[in-house]
């Protein structure tokens, strides 16, 4: 299933809408604004957008503790986000949970994760509690490489496969955990290989374009949704900054970082959108004004926003 | 008279009535299907019900809890059983960092009705990884709620009431329990989640006990109640607690003595002691007495683990110490 001209731009919004959410993140932390860890998705944009593309209103997405581009690909509002991530009452968690735990019922996400691969489990089960409920729905589960080297995956594989249960398992392979290697801490060249352990597709994509990423979603999600089981779709993918926006020295060689930025998935699927007459340097910088317009909109809504009142602290840990 | 079952039918028909009731209810475990259980409480249930809603998983803890959560999240109401309770610590970081939290960190977003079934196995020389008794682990957690009946009735009433409930609950049964015979109405009931049961009116000595300490207690309050007359507490539910059947108990009586089958240092007993303390020290006559494991691993050979474990005459010796004072 190929993308429409009109769904190409929409995509392009996204991703740019990430990039520019993920700059302001780091520019707020720099002025103090920003309440505990946020770690930057910018580089990564086309997995998070190109998988959402693929999915149904009504899918269910578990993310991680890079969560932002999941959150703006399955439409969640960059101002109750942003007000989060600066603790504030308007937040989507009430500033309980801030940028690692970012959730939203309505659009399906499940919920950002601060503990590597425990949202894994959860996404098979989630898989689970549709089919006992009659829904066909699907529910992608988003992960970096490094949570595959963790128990909880390689449970959660098996069980979701021997159940043959709707989940797509989406590795977002950018090769670095915080300071170690992809080689150095994984037995295996590829995160897809491992899908044969559990008799599942893995599938190998360049997660730096958005329509290849699409695509092979497309193809996992069809089969999770007709009870043919999971799917594991490795992206390959880089993340421009370092781990997250508490400064500290970054082990990854100058080079590569370089080599990855030029593979820019925003700036490669700009020029499709050129090429191909989708888009043209006024329509572009349109898109780029209205972006920035969004992004700063919701600063000001999250600046504007009240701290939560101290009571409310007491509140939600029971229902 | 009432009819009587066993502890273990008594859940069995928890689970039956709540399935019967609610299609959104489902069991994920290790061997619940085709064998019921490896303590029966599942038994019959499969082919009631089918492998769509008694669901057989491989030996994957983390996965099952996850099962568990993740079906509440989009709103299922799964019960979960860990064969051993041991084995939950090999899900804790499901259970305590996901099933606990998930509702706060999201500020409200998300409810996780969940129970998560599973047996205390103390007293059957099953060694030192299955027979602890970590209730005090899981009621340090906020966002769980910690319950463990102590009757054929209290199995039933709670596990029924757990299931309808929105929140994610540890639900710890004692294995010794399962072939107790008790009295069980016919028709439905429920019991309230955070309130305790008194299972003996008394006015020298409250005893404040769980899970297979509670029928213990009872018949040694019976046993020496013609030198002391014992009023004997189960919380039912540990967390949230009922402090205050346990406070108008203690004032009326004086003297607390908390029985426990976990091991000593941190553990619950510890818990109702200090907010005794804290809250009726004035009205205590005697020192509070804890009655529990020894801070040991529980070793097999029947002799070393009744050493280990509470006993009948460590339970009289606590109430005598108690009565020698006031």
């Amino acid at each position: 299933m190929k993308l429409s001209p009109q769904r190409l731009l929409e995509l392009y919004r996204q991703m740019l809408t990430i990039r520019c959410f993920e700059q302001k993140v780091v520019d707020c932390h720099k002025k103090g604004l920003v309440q505990g860890a946020a770690h930057s998705y910018t580089g990564m944009e086309a997995v998070a957008v190109g998988i959402c593309a693929a999915m149904r209103d009504d899918d269910y997405v578990t993310s991680t503790h890079r969560g932002h581009g999941h959150c703006i690909a399955r439409g969640l509002d960059v101002r109750r986000m942003l007000a989060e991530i600066f603790g504030r009452a308007t937040g989507y968690c009430k500033g309980k949970g801030g940028s690692m735990h970012l959730a939203d019922m309505d659009r399906g996400m499940l919920g950002a994760d601060g503990i590597v691969g425990g949202g894994i489990p959860i996404a098979a089960g989630a898989a689970l509690g549709c089919r006992v409920l009659g829904h066909d729905r699907v529910v992608v589960c988003f992960f970096g490489d490094g949570a595959t080297n963790q128990g909880s995956f390689h449970e959660a594989a098996n069980f979701a496969a021997v159940n043959k249960l709707a989940v797509v398992f989406v590795c977002e392979n950018n090769h670095w955990a915080l300071s170690a290697g992809f080689e150095a801490t994984t037995a295996v060249d590829n995160v897809a290989d491992r899908a044969a352990a559990y008799s599942m597709p893995g599938h190998i994509v360049d997660g730096n374009d958005v329509e290849a990423v699409h695509a092979a979603a497309v193809t996992a999600i069809e089969r999770a949704r007709t009870g043919e089981g999971p799917s594991l779709v490795e992206c390959k993918t880089y993340r421009w900054e370092g781990h997250s926006v508490f400064p500290r020295p970054d082990p990854r060689p100058a080079q590569e970082i370089e080599d990855w930025r030029k593979r820019d998935p925003i700036a490669a699927l700009l020029q499709v959108l050129l090429d191909n007459g989708i888009l043209d340097a006024d329509g572009q910088s349109q898109i780029e004004e209205e972006v920035a317009a969004l992004i700063d909109e919701a600063e000001s809504f999250a600046r504007s926003s009240p701290l939560p009142d101290p009571e409310t602290a007491f509140e939600d840990i029971y229902v | 008279m009432t009819r009587q079952i066993t502890y273990s039918e008594a859940l069995n028909e928890a689970l039956r009535e709540e399935m019967t009731r609610d299609p959104a209810v489902y069991v994920v475990g290790e061997d619940v299907g085709g064998i019921g259980g490896l303590f029966d409480v599942t038994r019959g249930l499969l082919d009631e019900f089918g492998a769509g809603r008694i669901i057989d998983t491989p030996i994957s803890e983390a996965a099952i809890a996850g099962a568990g959560i993740g079906g509440a999240l989009v709103g299922a109401r799964p019960v979960i059983e860990f064969q051993f309770v041991d084995f939950m610590t090999i899900a804790m970081d499901q259970i305590v960092n996901h099933a606990a939290k998930l509702r706060y960190m999201t500020g409200g977003g998300v409810k996780i009705p969940l129970v998560m079934r599973s047996p205390i196995c103390t007293g059957i020389s099953m060694g030192a990884q299955h027979s602890q008794s970590l209730e005090s682990w899981f009621a340090h957690v906020p966002g769980l709620v910690v319950i463990m009946p102590s009757t054929p009735f209290a199995a039933k009433g709670l596990l029924k009431a757990a299931i309808r409930d929105d929140n994610p609950i540890v639900f710890l049964e004692s294995r010794r329990l399962y072939s107790v015979k008790g009295e069980v109405p016919e028709m439905e009931f429920l019991i309230k989640i955070g309130k305790a049961a008194v299972h003996r009116k008394g006015s020298d000595v409250t005893i404040v006990a769980t899970g297979r300490m509670v029928p213990l207690s009872v018949r040694i309050a019976e046993d020496v109640s013609d030198t002391a007359d014992i009023e004997v507490i189960d919380p039912q539910t540990l967390k949230p607690l009922d402090t205050q059947t346990i406070l108008d108990s203690v004032r009326k009586t004086g003297r607390l003595v908390i029985v426990s089958e976990a091991c000593r240092s941190c553990g619950f007993p510890a818990e109702v002691a200090a907010t005794v303390a804290e809250l009726a020290h004035d009205d205590l006559k005697a020192p509070i007495q804890r009655v529990t494991s020894h801070d040991a691993p529980m070793p097999v050979s029947e002799p070393l683990e009744s050493a280990i474990l509470p006993s009948d005459q460590d339970v009289i010796d606590a109430i005598q110490r108690v009565m020698a004072k006031g």
